[in-house]
């Protein structure tokens, strides 16, 4: 039966048409967490890697699976068919032929991995744009992300929001306060766990400017799907201008709603947890709210900076993150006109 | 009948139960097929429950920014769902078939240890009773199925729910080295004249090397979760980092288990498809010496490949690279196994009954698991995939498409060896086709979510990361698998009812179990067969074909069936007699665990049990 005969190609095909819409989903390069588009050197490394095996994967895929279905197609028992065939035990050719040709395939993918592996443990000295590496010292607490920059001053310190210049190698190093995290900002490469009682590091040198999403994947507890990370690629002037800010105090505030929104601030629970410059606030548990006004989200990257979500999250963050750290002295938050004066005070942190 | 000779010469501290029927000769029974049943039905209790959980949080990660359940829920979801599938699912289902088929394949009337193989299955329903106990006092498992210290110390997981995890997985641990070790002694002890190591069935070989896997690699975990119990539960400084501890000794302990564990629950289907091929394609298996010596080869490389769980903790790049070369080796072997599956059914005549569709599923989808597997065997790749919704369809493209449609075909294959009837061949095709569709609708696309970056353990996504629609194709997927599960159970009930009646050997069948009655009698052969060649039965009904050419089947020979049962009022058997210590002496050890999770000073009660069971067994007297 001819119709029949040709199945095993039209399922073939059918099969790549799959993989290739498949594909299409991944080739979207506007998904803010998509691996495959890297604009680093790191996660070039990675993409080529991938690549490769990939295509090798793909080709034994459509060959094992295709020759597979053939052969369930070709030699299906039909209706009262009785016939019993050749008693084929085995084939020694055939058994060294699928042992040696599959370990050359892996050979020719292990090459390149471990020549992969030891190119990235190695930190460039110096990047394409000059400079030696840009260090950033990375804290993971149970939810946010704390950063440092050593090379700036020890005042140079934020929360969620990681700025590098472009062109020059950023190298992370990698600490937990509490339990296993794992930083990870999938357009820059490959992820690191940050693991208590221990240094890790990572690098990579971005090679475009712009803002990229990243978040926790080493699962950490209630908050864990809510532990985002935001990396800006400032253009050299840029990423100046802003560590010129970072390293500056807090501004006293401007305003009778912000004045008023800082007193609030230092008498109620706020200090005891959270540091501004400047002030009397000097906690450590808590994100560093210095210049949290500058900052384009709040919450570990949950929701957008304004002055609604932080109304929000200052008189409920038990409501918004369940399980969050933040938790008022007997529960009992600030009153809608403090909410909304506190508000005021932090978005003036700029 | 034979069995059942007049009781009590010696007395014991109690009598021997008697019952053949009942509640009590089912709570005392130490008939391995009894045993079978028991584990078989037992963990499909837990398979529909370890479901309902993957349905929650499928319902939950349908649409963006979805709060239909909170963190707290879904993260205790993963975790039980996780625990149960890998331990009271899938392990469990194994252990069914292992007592069930394994000694009607190497023609043996029982266990070589029998009361120690009812005491594994009592131990291992309290051990997954306790694990559930956390759901009646609302304080749920939540750490994942790996649990990662040092988020499990008291401080970062302050409910009693890792204390369920911990010790309940102790209990099941110690289930698991006796039906292992069981095992190990039954295969090598008990097999028929003739039958050769290299002549055993598949399913019996994988039953082996899966045991020698248990028995190596179950003391490892034991050791972690000992310390870990210690820690939460006396205030021990293994895993607390406040002390200095490194919390990825866990890691390095679980994954030299984990892996290991891997193959425990991928061999034994393996082992079923090695056997369900052979009868649907009316020819042998190929190249079986290489199927036997691939599987040893796995279990051995399986233990020097941990390490690739952590390719993102910091290992260096010499562990690093040694785990790839490891990993990637053992991708070789498997390799083999598939190449040979499909030469079995290249050339052979090949009947699409459930049990053969199964087995086709199984090779189809374990090969894109083992394809996908290779992917993040690079270090590089992996810290790209590692914690994505990648691996968690890879890791579901190998046991859900490999060991779950391989204990199906088990179940399609010898459900009419153990109930006597057939289940239904068209109810079974829709079941089939169902869950092939449903299974690669839902795990197909966490691929492509996994290259777009989604995390797995995240309860809810903003929609600004595009990743609604294919979630929404994965939760429609998850409701098909779920459908085609009612309709596997409305068949079996149907089946069970009104099913065509099973002969001995319904389907052509190669190896000893199928020259017994279906179900076989309680002593499994009147007569313990006596074994020429691979492939025993089918050798004795087609004695022409031995030389290798096919040809037309003229008649086979219902006179090998008829030799083995029928006669069996003129046989004298000895069979062991039913007991009531192992239940007492599994029930010590549900009390003992109880009482660490609620009141230790049940703890020494609950010892004193076991150590009473342990006396009134070793001085149980032998009836008859």
């Amino acid at each position: 039966m001819a119709t029949l005969r040709q199945k095993p190609g039209t399922i073939v095909l059918l099969a790549l048409a799959l993989a290739a819409s498949g594909c299409t989903q991944w080739a979207d390069p506007s998904l803010p967490e998509t691996t495959v588009f890297p604009v680093s050197d790191s996660g070039g490394y990675i993409q080529d890697l991938y690549s490769l095996i990939f295509w090798m994967a793909l080709v034994v895929f459509i060959g094992v699976e295709g020759f597979f279905l053939y052969a369930i197609v070709r030699y299906r028992r039909r209706a009262g068919d009785n016939r019993i065939p050749a008693q084929v035990h085995g084939n020694l050719r055939l058994e060294i032929a699928w042992t040696v040709l599959p370990s050359i395939v892996l050979l020719v993918i292990t090459v390149p991995t471990i020549k992969t592996i030891f190119l990235q443990d190695t930190v460039p000295t110096a990047s394409a744009a000059g400079g030696s590496p840009l260090t950033v010292e990375v804290t993971g607490h149970q939810w946010f992300w704390e950063f440092r920059y050593p090379e700036l001053g020890a005042k140079v310190m934020t929360a969620n929001e990681v700025h590098i210049p472009v062109g020059r190698t950023a190298l992370f190093e990698l600490r937990s306060a509490d339990v296993i995290h794992s930083f990870w900002i999938p357009k820059m490469g490959g992820k690191m766990d940050a693991v208590p009682t221990r240094v890790n590091f990572m690098w990579f040198t971005p090679q475009e400017t712009g803002e990229f999403y990243g978040q926790c994947v080493e699962f950490c507890g209630i908050q864990h799907a809510d532990m985002r990370i935001r990396l800006f690629v400032d253009s050299p002037s840029a990423f100046q201008a802003w560590a010129t800010r970072q390293a500056e105090d807090a501004a006293s505030p401007t305003g009778a709603q912000a004045r008023d929104g800082a007193a609030i601030f230092q008498r109620s629970a706020c200090p005891a947890c959270h540091t501004i410059r400047g002030t009397a606030a000097r906690g450590t548990t808590g994100p560093d709210l210095t210049h949290v006004g500058g900052r384009a989200t709040i919450a570990a990257g949950m929701l957008p900076n304004n002055y609604e979500n932080l109304i929000r999250w200052v008189s409920d963050p038990q409501g918004v993150k369940i399980g969050s750290k933040m938790r008022y002295p007997n529960d009992v938050g600030p009153s809608p006109t403090e909410a909304a004066l506190l508000a005021a005070y932090l978005q003036s942190l700029q | 009948m034979a069995t059942l000779t007049a009781p009590v010469a010696e007395r014991g501290l109690l009598a021997r139960p008697i019952e053949p029927t009942g509640v009590w000769s089912w709570l005392t029974t130490v008939d391995a097929k009894r045993i079978g049943i028991l584990y078989g039905v037992t963990a499909f209790i837990f398979f529909l429950i370890g479901g309902t959980e993957a349905l929650v949080m499928r319902t939950q990660l349908a649409v963006p920014d979805s709060r239909l359940v909170g963190p707290g829920i879904f993260n205790a979801m993963f975790t039980m769902h996780g625990t149960t599938m890998i331990f009271l699912v899938v392990m469990p289902l194994s252990v069914a078939f292992f007592n069930y088929i394994v000694p009607l394949q190497i023609g043996a009337r029982d266990v070589a240890f029998p009361r120690l193989n009812a005491f594994s299955y009592w131990v291992f329903l309290s051990g997954a009773v306790l694990m559930h106990l956390s759901f009646v006092i609302g304080q749920v498992p939540d750490t994942g199925w790996f649990s990662y210290a040092n988020l499990t110390e008291r401080a970062y997981s302050p409910s009693a729910g890792v204390d369920f995890w911990v010790v309940g997985l102790q209990v099941l641990g110690i289930a698991s080295l006796a039906g292992a070790f069981n095992f190990l002694v039954t295969i090598i002890n008990l097999r028929a004249p003739g039958l050769s190591l290299m002549r055993m069935p598949l399913f019996t070989w994988t039953t082996f090397i899966t045991s020698i896997l248990m028995v190596l690699a179950f003391p490892v975990i034991t050791v972690a979760l000992v310390e870990l119990m210690f820690d939460r539960l006396f205030g021990t400084n293994f895993f607390n980092t406040a002390q200095g501890a490194d919390p990825i000794l866990w890691q390095h302990l679980f994954w030299v288990f984990g892996h290991p564990e891997v193959y425990i629950l991928i061999l034994p289907a393996m082992g079923v498809v090695s056997d369900v091929l052979p009868v649907f394609s009316r020819k042998p298996l190929f190249g079986y010496p290489f199927m036997v010596y691939a599987v040893a080869s796995i279990a051995f490389l399986s233990f020097t490949v941990w390490a690739h769980h952590m390719f993102t903790t910091g290992l260096g790049p010499i562990a690093t690279s040694f785990f790839t070369a490891s990993t990637m080796l053992i991708a070789v072997p498997t390799g083999i196994k598939v190449f040979n599956w499909i030469s079995t059914v290249y050339g052979g005549s090949i009947s699409l009954k459930t049990p053969a569709l199964f087995a086709l599923g199984f090779i189809a989808m374990f090969t894109i698991g083992g394809l996908s597997g290779v992917m993040h065997a690079s270090p590089p790749v992996d810290t790209q995939h590692q914690d994505t919704y990648f691996v968690v369809a890879h890791f579901h493209y190998v046991l859900f498409g490999g060991s779950i449609f391989g204990l199906f075909s088990g179940i399609y294959f010898w459900f009419p060896k153990i109930t006597g009837r057939m289940l239904d061949e068209k109810i079974g095709t829709l079941h089939f086709w169902l869950m092939l569709i449903g299974f690669n609708l839902t795990f197909g696309p966490m691929h492509f979510l996994g290259v777009d970056g989604m995390p797995r353990r995240i309860f809810t996504y903003p929609a600004e990361m595009g990743w609604g629609t294919w979630n929404l194709v994965a939760t429609i997927g998850a409701y098909i698998i779920g459908l085609s599960i009612l309709v596997f159970i409305v068949n079996v009930f149907k089946s069970l009812r009104s099913g065509d009646r099973a002969g001995a050997d319904p389907w052509d069948g190669r190896t000893l179990e199928w020259t017994t009655s279906s179900p076989p009698p309680h002593y499994n052969f009147a007569e313990i067969p006596v074994v020429h060649a691979r492939d025993d039965f089918w050798v004795q009904k087609y004695p022409d074909l031995a030389g290798g050419h096919g040809g037309e089947i003229i008649a086979s020979a219902p006179v090998a069936v008829a030799a083995a049962v029928g006669h069996d009022e003129h046989v004298y058997v000895h069979l062991p007699d039913p007991s009531y210590w192992p239940l007492i002496t599994a029930s010590g050890i549900f009390v003992a665990g109880f009482g660490l999770l609620f009141f230790m000073l049940l703890l020494p009660v609950g010892l004193f049990v076991v150590l009473f069971g342990t006396v009134g067994w070793s001085t149980e007297p032998v009836n008859g």
